[in-house]
């Protein structure tokens, strides 16, 4: 897929108003990049909680899928599995998931282990975190931390080498490459996101899983930093898994999405198959639980076409 | 640097502060130390009077001098203590304090320290290992090393004497060198390095083994808690060797309390070592402020108070220093 077929998707952030409506058009979509087939998530505790159960997705080259559903519903859960990021006691009881690399090669990621599964993470699949407070080592300044994944990854590189490919990959994220060494806490929260998000960039992945990665931040910060995913996505050509609970910013930002309920992903399909026609109750319920601006429940703040009126700029 | 001086401008004035009190707690006891003083000194002279210098000295240090104000005796204390001198013990008569605390001074901080080193060292290596792997046998170290640190000290030092010296024969019983093969004192030998070495070895094991679970406790349940945070499931999403996790993500932000505790120990190297030198009969500090006490040796008391109140500062300062080199968070806001 080439990057300047998704062109058209920088002007839907740009003008986030009209964006989400425009569904992908078919022939545009690449080869997948990476398949989960009934993948089952289990946390061995008494009783037993069922966290994923036979969850199923595709996720193409490119592509922002987005996984959306009500807290608890497993969708942190399953983007561990995806990355093998489970610890006990929580296990990935059944399914696969497969990652075609962009060499043609299919890994089996259940079954990497060691040193294969070690080298595959980040490499290929990168994560932003849900707390971006957190996810920083508040010890260890940014060009420490960015040092780390070259030093591991990377071994031949030389230390300037590092130097400017991480001062490069900062100021990707819109950050001064001088914060290379600031400490986490002399950073904003929607800083220390940029810094996570260049992060995940260093090895240039083809996936990046970010569950949540605007949570913490207010609207305005996380407009920003959505604005900056999708201008990379567009630049870059990575595939995002990106969950939130926010619908409405799905809706807006996503290639096709994903609804989580009770483990299971009860329905799939484009943001606008979403939106215009959702056909399990429990999408219809999630999209008439937020209000209008104008206070109405059930009409969309951003176009209002829930309630059949059509208030384009309104927002 | 604003941060390293205000350290300093703090230290400062805690050991003035530390010093001055301990010029003013003998004038507040009851009774009067000065003259008990001069009353142990004649008898230990055997009845001859005391030298002008040595009654001067002793109501310098310990009050009385009902001629001099308290200001006048003030500065005369610290006249005294910038030349070093401490007064004279009367126990020990006529040795100056001063001596008596530099001779022993080395053999506790040699003893004591490398222990309390070894011991938080050990503590937190194993501790940190045993934290990464929870839930396997490892853990068991844990109580093991907790009963060891619940027994009685002096009751863990005699069985280890018993078995390991008495019985088996293997190390020294008492003391610190051998007092027949160098008896003429401390020198500066290979050989009597060796025998210090051999006579420190087994009252350095019960140190150890009393003190290494406490290190390894803390260090295993912050090792635990710390592996929960976000930033190590980043490091471990990041690829990066479970090495590297554990020693640069785990593993240090968890040592952070520790270390904290580890100042304390050390400022306690000097008076936390008085039940192991008592057992070992070691020629330490921990024994001299027995003596001292004992024989209500005032002067010696008041030298060796001194000299703890300023290790425990030390210790407190340099820790303070290198906790900011450690953790940038402190740096900002100390």
């Amino acid at each position: 897929m080439s990057r300047a077929g998704r062109a058209n998707g920088i002007d839907r952030t740009g003008i986030p108003v009209e964006a989400g409506v425009t569904g992908i058009d078919p022939s545009r979509r690449g080869e997948p990049v990476l398949t989960a087939r009934d993948v089952s998530i289990e946390y061995e505790v008494e009783p037993p909680v069922k966290a994923v159960r036979g969850a199923s997705i595709t996720l193409h080259r490119g592509e922002l899928l987005g996984l959306a559903g009500e807290s608890g519903c497993g969708k942190t859960t399953l983007a561990y599995g995806l990355n093998r990021l489970l610890k006990a006691p929580a296990l990935m009881t059944g399914g696969e998931v497969v990652f075609h690399d962009a060499s043609g090669r299919d890994i089996d990621v259940v079954g990497l282990d060691g040193e294969a599964l070690r080298t595959f993470r980040w490499s290929k699949v990168s994560m932003v975190f849900q707390g971006s407070m957190n996810s920083l080592n508040p010890v260890m300044s940014v060009r420490k931390q960015l040092h780390d994944v070259f030093t591991t990854h990377r071994p031949g590189m030389r230390r300037a080498e590092r130097e400017a490919r991480s001062a490069e990959l900062l100021s990707l994220v819109g950050v001064d490459p001088a914060r290379l060494s600031s400490f986490p806490h002399e950073l904003s929260g929607g800083m220390r996101q940029r810094v996570m998000i260049a992060m995940a960039l260093a090895l240039d992945p083809q996936v990046m899983i970010m569950d949540e990665p605007t949570t913490a931040l207010d609207v305005v910060v996380q407009r920003g930093i959505i604005r900056e995913i999708m201008r990379l996505r567009e630049r870059l050509g990575f595939a995002v898994v990106f969950i939130t609970h926010d619908l409405p910013l799905l809706i807006e930002i996503s290639d096709r999405i994903a609804i989580m309920l009770e483990g299971r992903i009860v329905e799939q399909g484009t943001a606008e198959e979403i939106y215009r026609t959702p056909s399990h109750e429990y999408t219809k319920r999630l999209l008439s639980s937020f209000p209008s601006l104008r206070g109405d429940r059930g009409d969309f703040i951003r176009t209002g076409v829930g309630s059949g009126a059509v208030e384009g700029g309104a927002a | 640097m604003s941060f390293y001086l205000r350290r300093v401008a703090f230290y400062l004035v805690t050991f003035w502060a530390a010093i001055s009190l301990n010029f003013l707690l003998p004038r507040l006891l009851p009774g009067d130390p000065a003259a008990i003083m001069l009353g142990k000194l004649r008898r230990a002279s055997g009845g001859r009077p005391l030298s002008e210098e040595t009654v001067q000295a002793i109501t310098s240090i310990l009050g009385a001098g009902r001629d001099m104000s308290l200001w006048d005796q003030y500065v005369a204390y610290w006249g005294r203590l910038l030349q070093g001198d401490l007064g004279v013990s009367s126990t020990r008569y006529p040795a100056p304090v001063a001596d008596l605390i530099s001779a022993a001074l080395p053999w506790t901080i040699f003893l004591v320290g490398t222990a309390t080193v070894i011991s938080f060292l050990l503590g937190i290596i194993v501790g940190a290992w045993v934290g990464w792997r929870r839930g396997t046998r490892l853990d068991h170290l844990v109580p093991i090393t907790t009963v060891f640190q619940s027994i009685p000290y002096f009751w863990l030092a005699l069985v280890l004497v018993a078995v390991f010296a008495v019985q088996l024969g293997w190390f020294p019983i008492v003391g610190g060198y051998d007092v027949f093969e160098f008896p003429a004192g401390p020198e500066w030998s290979w050989a009597f390095l060796g025998s210090a070495i051999y006579h420190a070895i087994l009252p350095a094991t019960t140190i150890v083994l009393s003190s290494v679970g406490g290190w390894l406790l803390g260090m295993r349940n912050m090792m635990v808690s710390t592996m929960s945070e976000d930033y190590v499931v980043t490091a471990e999403a990041k690829g990066l060797t479970s090495r590297r996790t554990l020693t640069r993500y785990a593993a240090r932000n968890a040592a952070i309390p520790s270390l904290a505790g580890f100042g304390i120990a050390l400022g306690f190297v000097v008076a936390g070592s008085i039940v192991m030198e008592q057992v070992f009969s070691y020629p330490g500090l921990g024994k001299l402020m027995i003596q001292a006490v004992q024989g209500l040796d005032y002067a010696l008391m008041q030298g060796v108070f001194l000299v703890i109140t300023l290790t425990v500062l030390v210790a407190n300062f340099i820790m303070d220093l290198i906790y900011g080199f450690i953790d940038p968070r402190v740096r900002h806001n100390g």
